[in-house]
């Protein structure tokens, strides 16, 4: 299968010579195109750090990363911009909607951005709309939404220009856990009927459960790599349990 | 540590709000400057009926600096009640660290004095030092002598600026104190994280109130200039009203309009930035509507002031130079009376005097013992009047139309006559045009535009007329060029020219007059002479004519005073202008400045949004000049659509008629005023937004 992302060697460095910390030291991995990759690590790890550098919101102190086979880490200003505008979608945590606009806009704006027809946009937000079952408060603003509601329009807003890589930094960390299960519900759909590739960064090992692969960062190097394979929710559940156990009493968030 | 901490708060605060603070000094410079006009050195060396002017001047600019402070205390304590309410969580932390509200206010009040004290020190430099340059101005429009050039500081000026700005900041003292004590702490602390309800108006209404205002708007335009006829001074307040509700409900329903129109156009709508920019601008119009209601109305008059003002300048000084050919008129009642039937006002006259008002004027100089080698080009004539002969008769058949449109005009005054070889010297001598006449045959001279409408329409009918038993018809059909006094402006309300054999008698003179130049060859010669007729204290022909004859204190003008009063009024007219347009423009401008740059620094967030899905700088940036664009931009559109229906007003009710072409000038004039000062609020705004939304 292709790979959309590696990430070779790369390592990322804070601080000056004589207090150098590393946030990310010597990680590599690839994440296959349609895999939904999990990233675990208690608060600290480098996971966060991480995720920026994918997305391109930090810059690497060495190593490469390469989306789609371009390397990224080459990439500067406007090329960025674009880069990311074309090729990432972006889940956060606290959604990041903007609350002048109604649902329907806010999805809108990823595509106006990129200048596609007022006709297409109209289609595909309808089309997307319908997938995440949000039809019925796209006229809504966001406050008038719940939680749940809002982080699947931000999920409509990241998917809807067809990205190569879904980054979801704690997606359900702002969610009650009925609206977190329904939200994550969603990205599965995403990712099993539309083809989604999804990176997920969380430290909640049930929110982790639904993806297909999870890495475990721990001082900046990758700790363990665990895959569902055939196995169920549940029982993968289990097995991320372990690994936190494992890693140490610092993951005390675990359901 | 307060101290510091208020130190501290003013260099924030100086850093993210620069333009406010240049406000300040700017309105502070301004001032002083127009306060200490009177102290000038280009003052102790204009003429004396100059320095009465510019005596004027100052006492109307002092009024009006009221005003101006007003304006300026509103916009400071506006201003800083809007900075207080944004620093809510700043107040929060310090309570939660166990500070007392009495100490915030002490914090208040230090940074308020700092603040105050910087402003006016820095403001009363830029003015001391801008009131010279000033003076030059003063100097080239009052045609003052400059030679002896000395720096020069005002006292008054200085002390006027230090107590108006004192009192304002003193005001905000008290606000602040007076806001700190009605905080509570869980307020203070939640103040950031309530999540501002977005209120959202239903857009149909909106399209219906913005059309209503519109109308209502045309409405009041239309009364103001297509029905001004029919408009009376005392109901004036109810177009104004009508314009004032009306812009508030345009703005108010303005964005939900425009949102609403071009929401429904999807290829506008869903393209580049256009729906998060006219979102923003839909979202906030909510809490600014009320203060762009009021800047539109201080542009308005900006705009108004400025041209109009610039315009009456240019109107008044216009006709100056033809309208003064000789250097001196002179007139003189003849045929005085303390009988009660024949008096023509109510002074006692003495029997000198009225044994007086029986000579040419000539005559009564040289008996006040003048040297009438001072004059040259001597020509005199006299005015007659005949007992029936009065503006209603002449005026007859167009009567009813005249008296609708001017109630208050003076029916039962006599026409004046002149025998036309008496006209003709003067004419010759003025160098306009001279007329011939047959016997029975008269002219009316006129050069008063309404009234020349008026007699026109009369003369259509061919209307005769009888003098002393003898009936004359007119030569034309229309009146013709033609002055004996000379003024400021073409100003003849009418003069009838009869032929010489005309038997008119002595005792029907009205009017003796005289016209003549100065025996001078230079100017300093001619003003020389001026004084003997000009200075009240000094010359002693004046107090001889005042005692022996009627003239009294001169009935008559002279060429230079002409030319003095009317510079020098028209250089009031534009120095008022100039001060209020400009406080007014600041005042506007520094407002909308404040609140687009503390809505962008409110809206950081947003613009992090952005960033993050993926827009690129460049159209964050322009999606930034949109907003701020518009916001400056839609009250000025709507004050210039105000200002040219309150100009033509003003004109109208000033009764200066100017063509089009002439107003030009003087709307170019305003137009780089604003572009520079309006435009130049605008792109530091801009910038300063840019600056704050980086990273």
């Amino acid at each position: 299968m292709k790979q959309v992302l590696q990430v070779q060697q790369i390592e990322k460095y804070y601080g000056s010579k004589a207090n150098l910390t590393k946030a990310i030291d010597d990680i590599s991995f690839g994440v296959d195109e349609g895999e939904f990759i999990g990233i675990m690590g208690s608060s600290g790890s480098g996971k966060t750090t991480l995720l920026n550098c994918i997305s391109t919101i930090d810059r690497v102190t060495a190593g490469h990363i390469l989306l789609n086979g371009q390397d990224i880490t080459k990439l500067k200003g406007k090329q960025l911009n674009a880069f990311r505008r074309q090729e990432l979608g972006f889940i956060f945590q606290d959604f990041n909607l903007l609350d002048t606009l109604t649902a329907y806009e806010n999805i809108a704006l990823a595509l106006t951005i990129q200048k596609v027809k007022a006709a297409e946009i109209d289609e595909r937000v309808l089309e997307i709309a319908e997938k995440l079952d949000i039809k019925s408060i796209l006229q809504k603003y966001p406050y008038q939404i719940s939680g749940g509601q809002k982080q699947r329009v931000a999920s409509a807003r990241a998917i809807i220009t067809n990205p190569k890589l879904v980054l979801a930094d704690e997606p359900t960390g702002a969610l009650d856990s009925k609206s977190a299960r329904q939200l994550l519900d969603s990205f599965s759909v995403l990712n099993q009927y539309m083809g989604a590739t999804i990176l997920m960064v969380t430290h909640d090992a049930f929110t982790a459960s639904y993806a297909n692969r999870i890495l475990f960062i721990k001082d900046g190097k990758i700790f363990n790599e665990i895959h569902k394979g055939d196995s169920s929710r549940k029982q993968f559940f289990e097995k991320i349990i372990d690994v936190v156990t494992l890693l140490g009493g610092a993951l005390n968030d675990v359901i | 540590m307060l101290y510091k901490l208020s130190i501290k708060n003013i260099q924030k605060s100086i850093k993210d709000y620069t333009i406010y603070f240049l406000t300040l000094i700017f309105g502070v410079a301004v001032f002083y400057m127009f306060n200490s006009l009177d102290s000038q050195q280009a003052m102790m060396e204009v003429s004396k009926n100059t320095r009465d002017i510019i005596k004027l001047m100052v006492e109307t600019l002092g009024y009006i600096s009221v005003g101006v402070a007003v304006v300026l205390g509103f916009l400071i304590v506006y201003a800083n009640n809007f900075l207080i309410k944004r620093r809510k969580k700043e107040f929060g932390l310090y309570m939660t660290l166990g500070m007392g509200k009495s100490q915030i206010s002490k914090i208040l009040l230090f940074e308020t004095i700092w603040i105050g004290l910087f402003s006016l020190i820095v403001g009363l430099l830029i003015g001391v030092f801008c009131s010279q340059l000033m003076s030059v101005l003063v100097v080239k429009l009052f045609k003052a002598d400059m030679s002896k050039y000395e720096f020069v500081f005002s006292g008054a000026a200085l002390s006027k600026t230090i107590v108006c700005f004192g009192v304002m900041y003193g005001a905000v003292m008290f606000f602040n104190t007076f806001t700190i004590s009605r905080y509570k702490l869980i307020d203070l602390l939640t103040a950031v994280r309530k999540n501002e309800k977005i209120k959202m108006k239903n857009p149909i209404a909106c399209v219906f109130i913005f059309l209503a205002s519109a109308v209502l708007l045309g409405w009041a335009y239309y009364m103001v200039t297509g029905n001004f006829e029919n408009i009376k001074l005392n109901n004036l307040w109810i177009p104004i009203l009508m314009g004032i509700v009306a812009t508030f409900f345009i703005f108010w329903s303005l964005s939900g309009f425009i949102l609403k129109v071009v929401q429904s156009r999807k290829g506008i709508y869903l393209k580049g930035n256009n729906m998060f920019v006219l979102r923003q601008i839909h979202n906030k119009i909510n809490t600014t509507v009320f203060s762009i209601t009021i800047i539109c109305l201080l542009l308005f008059m900006t705009i108004s002031l400025l041209s109009s003002g610039l315009s009456i300048n240019r109107y008044l000084t216009k006709d100056l130079e033809e309208m003064t050919p000789v250097d001196i008129n002179l007139i003189k009642q003849a045929n005085l009376s303390n009988d009660k039937n024949k008096k023509q006002s109510n002074s006692q006259w003495t029997k000198e005097q009225m044994k007086d008002s029986h000579r040419e004027i000539s005559q009564t100089l040289k008996n006040c013992n003048m040297d009438m080698n001072i004059l040259r080009d001597v020509v005199e004539l006299k005015y007659y009047t005949v007992e029936g002969l009065t503006w209603e008769r002449t005026l007859d058949s167009v009567f009813d139309s005249i008296s609708e449109q001017y109630p208050y005009l003076r029916y039962e005054t006599l026409e004046q006559i002149v025998k036309v070889s008496d006209y003709n010297r003067i004419a010759k001598l003025y160098g306009i045009k001279e007329y011939e006449l047959k016997d029975e045959e008269y002219i009316v001279l006129c050069d008063f535009d309404s009234m020349v409408e008026f007699r026109n329409m009369a003369l259509q009918e061919a209307p005769e007329i009888t003098i002393n038993g003898k009936t004359y018809k007119s030569k034309y059909d229309k009146c013709q060029e033609g002055y004996i006094n000379m003024g400021t402006s073409h100003m003849n309300t009418g003069i009838y020219l009869v032929p010489d054999s005309c038997e008119l008698k002595d005792s029907q003179i009205q009017y003796y007059f005289l016209a003549a130049n100065y025996n001078g060859d230079t100017q300093e010669e001619k003003k020389e002479i001026e004084k003997i007729f000009a200075d009240e204290e000094e010359s002693k022909l004046l107090k001889e004519l005042k005692k022996k004859s009627s003239i009294g204190e001169l009935d008559g003008i002279t060429k230079i005073a002409t030319i003095e009063s009317s510079v020098g009024i028209t250089n009031i007219i534009t120095f008022i202008a100039i001060y209020l347009g400009f406080i007014f423009l600041i005042a506007s401008a520094a407002i909308l400045a404040l609140k687009e740059l503390t809505e962008t620094s409110d809206n950081k967030q947003r613009y992090g949004i952005l960033r993050k899905i993926g827009m690129d700088d460049s159209m964050i940036h322009q999606s930034l000049f949109k907003q701020i664009g518009i916001f400056f931009l839609v009250p000025l559109c709507l004050a210039i659509l105000h200002s040219v229906f309150g100009i033509q007003f003003a004109l109208k009710l000033l009764s200066v008629h100017i063509k089009t072409k002439d107003l030009l000038p003087s709307i170019l004039a305003t137009a780089g005023f604003l572009v520079i000062i309006y435009g130049g609020y605008f792109l530091a705004t801009f910038i300063q937004s840019k600056n704050m939304i980086k990273d």
